[in-house]
């Protein structure tokens, strides 16, 4: 970087970022406990929650198929800089208000995911079930639920990353005074670009984390799946 | 002969079936004016060019297509009646085991959704393994099993739960002949042991006949029955019996049959 005489306002060196990194670890912690710990993880589970419970209602009914599933689009196409700051409005500066905004935005493509993975069962399988007498909810639980389960991790990798970006950047309309995505707005602002780069490589290594996670546990619950067999 | 010997009610009866499919393209006629009886461990095979609604009579008898007109019944009740009452285990040409589940799960599946206890589940898992000689793959999955033993898997699964009726739909029309004629000689052997009654849909003639002591013709356009054959062959079929005159003159009788259905073409 010296060589080339790249100005630490454009890009500080990786020494210098690290050096940042270990000298403001309780600060650090204290943004990363804010937006990952209470915005973004529990806005994913919240809103996986949702789309898991929306997924079968749906299911039950085709005409909540040709209902929600052109709302939830709808929610979804709605920019998150728009959505923000009204949710901001609603439910205050502090994280509530993030994990709202994760919400809407890994909720649809979970939905999707899963209404697809629903339909993925062969017909031969589900007339098996019906040659045994089973009832809807033994149809659910024992084949379309299973069959459904690598939609469902294609969906919850997705929003993985979604969840990190709305829990980050609906920081940007309002928050207390820490925060991942307070850190870099303020930090930008005060040219301290060691600052950003560190809370950046926060974010990569929470975002590669939790994708991680993810991925571990979709090897556990769909190893019989041709993708998973190794 | 079967049939002056045994006075107990038929098990399966169909009296002016027909069944109409609406599509896009109008009405197919699928089954026309079907009569057929069929006796308490009968093993009645069905054989016809595709079309010929052999699958579609099979999927009739076991409720999951329902006639237009005429009527079915299956041990005296209507077919919905009798799957309610778990009368028959089906095969499918392909074996549709579950991926997540071992083979032992998936011969436990029906038995789960049946609410059988825990011991019963596990005494017949093992006890129908046995009977389809994959005793001590139970703990396989059933990608790490060969086609073969996949379908003798599914035909175990439709054992488990001792249904009078077992309804098998071209079971071994993708396996190759070696293994076929394995899987047909055990089949008999079942039939045998077990003493159920079989509905058995199948394309191969030699097939036909070695397996069934009723074969059962049929031809498309609409789907109808042109002959129904009761075999002369004894009950103990060694697979040489397909050397016989008897034999090869039944198979005869059903490529007659065949080919007069194409005729009305």
């Amino acid at each position: 970087m010296r060589g080339l005489s790249v100005p630490p306002v454009i890009l500080p060196a990786p020494f210098a970022i690290a050096a940042t990194i270990a000298g403001s670890l309780p600060t650090l912690w204290q943004d990363f406990a804010q937006t990952i710990l209470k915005g973004a993880i529990p806005g994913f589970l919240i809103g996986a929650g949702a789309a898991f419970g929306v997924a079968i209602a749906i299911d039950r009914s085709p005409f909540l198929q040709r209902g929600l599933l052109p709302i939830g689009n709808f929610v979804a196409a709605l920019p998150i800089v728009g959505l923000a700051p009204i949710l901001v409005m609603w439910f205050g500066f502090d994280w509530q208000s993030k994990a709202a905004v994760v919400v809407v935005m890994v909720f649809f493509p979970i939905l999707v995911n899963l209404v697809a993975g629903l339909q993925a069962s062969e017909r031969m399988q589900r007339d098996l079930m019906a040659t045994w007498g089973a009832s809807y909810w033994q149809t659910l639980v024992k084949l379309r639920l299973p069959a459904a389960m690598p939609f469902l991790f294609n969906g919850l990798k997705i929003a993985s990353t979604l969840a990190l970006i709305g829990a980050i950047v609906a920081e940007f309309f309002g928050s207390p005074i820490y925060g991942m995505g307070f850190r870099i707005s303020t930090e930008v602002g005060r040219l301290g670009l060691d600052m950003v780069w560190a809370t950046i490589a926060v974010a990569a290594l929470a975002g590669s984390a939790l994708y991680g996670m993810i991925s571990l546990i979709e090897r556990w619950v769909t190893f019989w799946h041709p993708s998973q067999r190794h | 002969m079967k049939d002056t010997l045994n006075s107990s009610p038929p098990v399966i009866e169909a009296r002016g079936l027909n069944l109409v499919f609406q599509t896009a393209d109008g009405p197919v006629h699928a089954l026309k004016d079907l009569n057929l009886t069929i006796n308490r461990g009968d093993f009645v095979s069905f054989i016809g060019p595709s079309g010929c609604g052999k699958t579609t009579f099979l999927r009739a008898i076991a409720a999951l297509e329902h006639p237009t007109d005429g009527t079915l019944t299956v041990n005296g009740m209507s077919p919905d009646e009798a799957r309610k009452k778990r009368a028959y285990g089906y095969v499918f040409q392909a074996a549709g085991l579950y991926p997540w589940r071992t083979i032992s799960g998936n011969i436990r599946l029906p038995l789960e959704i049946m609410g059988f206890s825990k011991a019963d589940q596990d005494a017949r898992v093992e006890r129908v393994l046995d009977l389809v000689e994959l005793s001590g793959f139970g703990k396989k999955f059933p990608w790490q099993l060969s086609g073969g033993m996949q379908q003798r898997a599914s035909i175990a699964r439709a054992l488990a739960f001792d249904a009078d009726i077992l309804l098998m739909d071209e079971p071994f029309g993708a396996l190759d002949e070696i293994v076929r004629d394995r899987l047909n000689e055990e089949v008999l052997k079942l039939w045998a042991r077990t003493g159920k009654t079989i509905g058995f849909v199948t394309h191969s003639i030699p097939e036909a006949v070695y397996l069934s002591t009723k074969i059962v013709v049929m031809s498309p356009r609409p789907g109808r029955i042109t002959d129904i054959i009761d075999s002369p062959l004894p009950k103990e079929r060694p697979l040489d019996i397909r050397d016989s005159r008897e034999f090869i003159e039944i198979a005869h009788r059903v490529r007659e049959g065949l080919r007069a259905g194409h005729l009305d073409d």
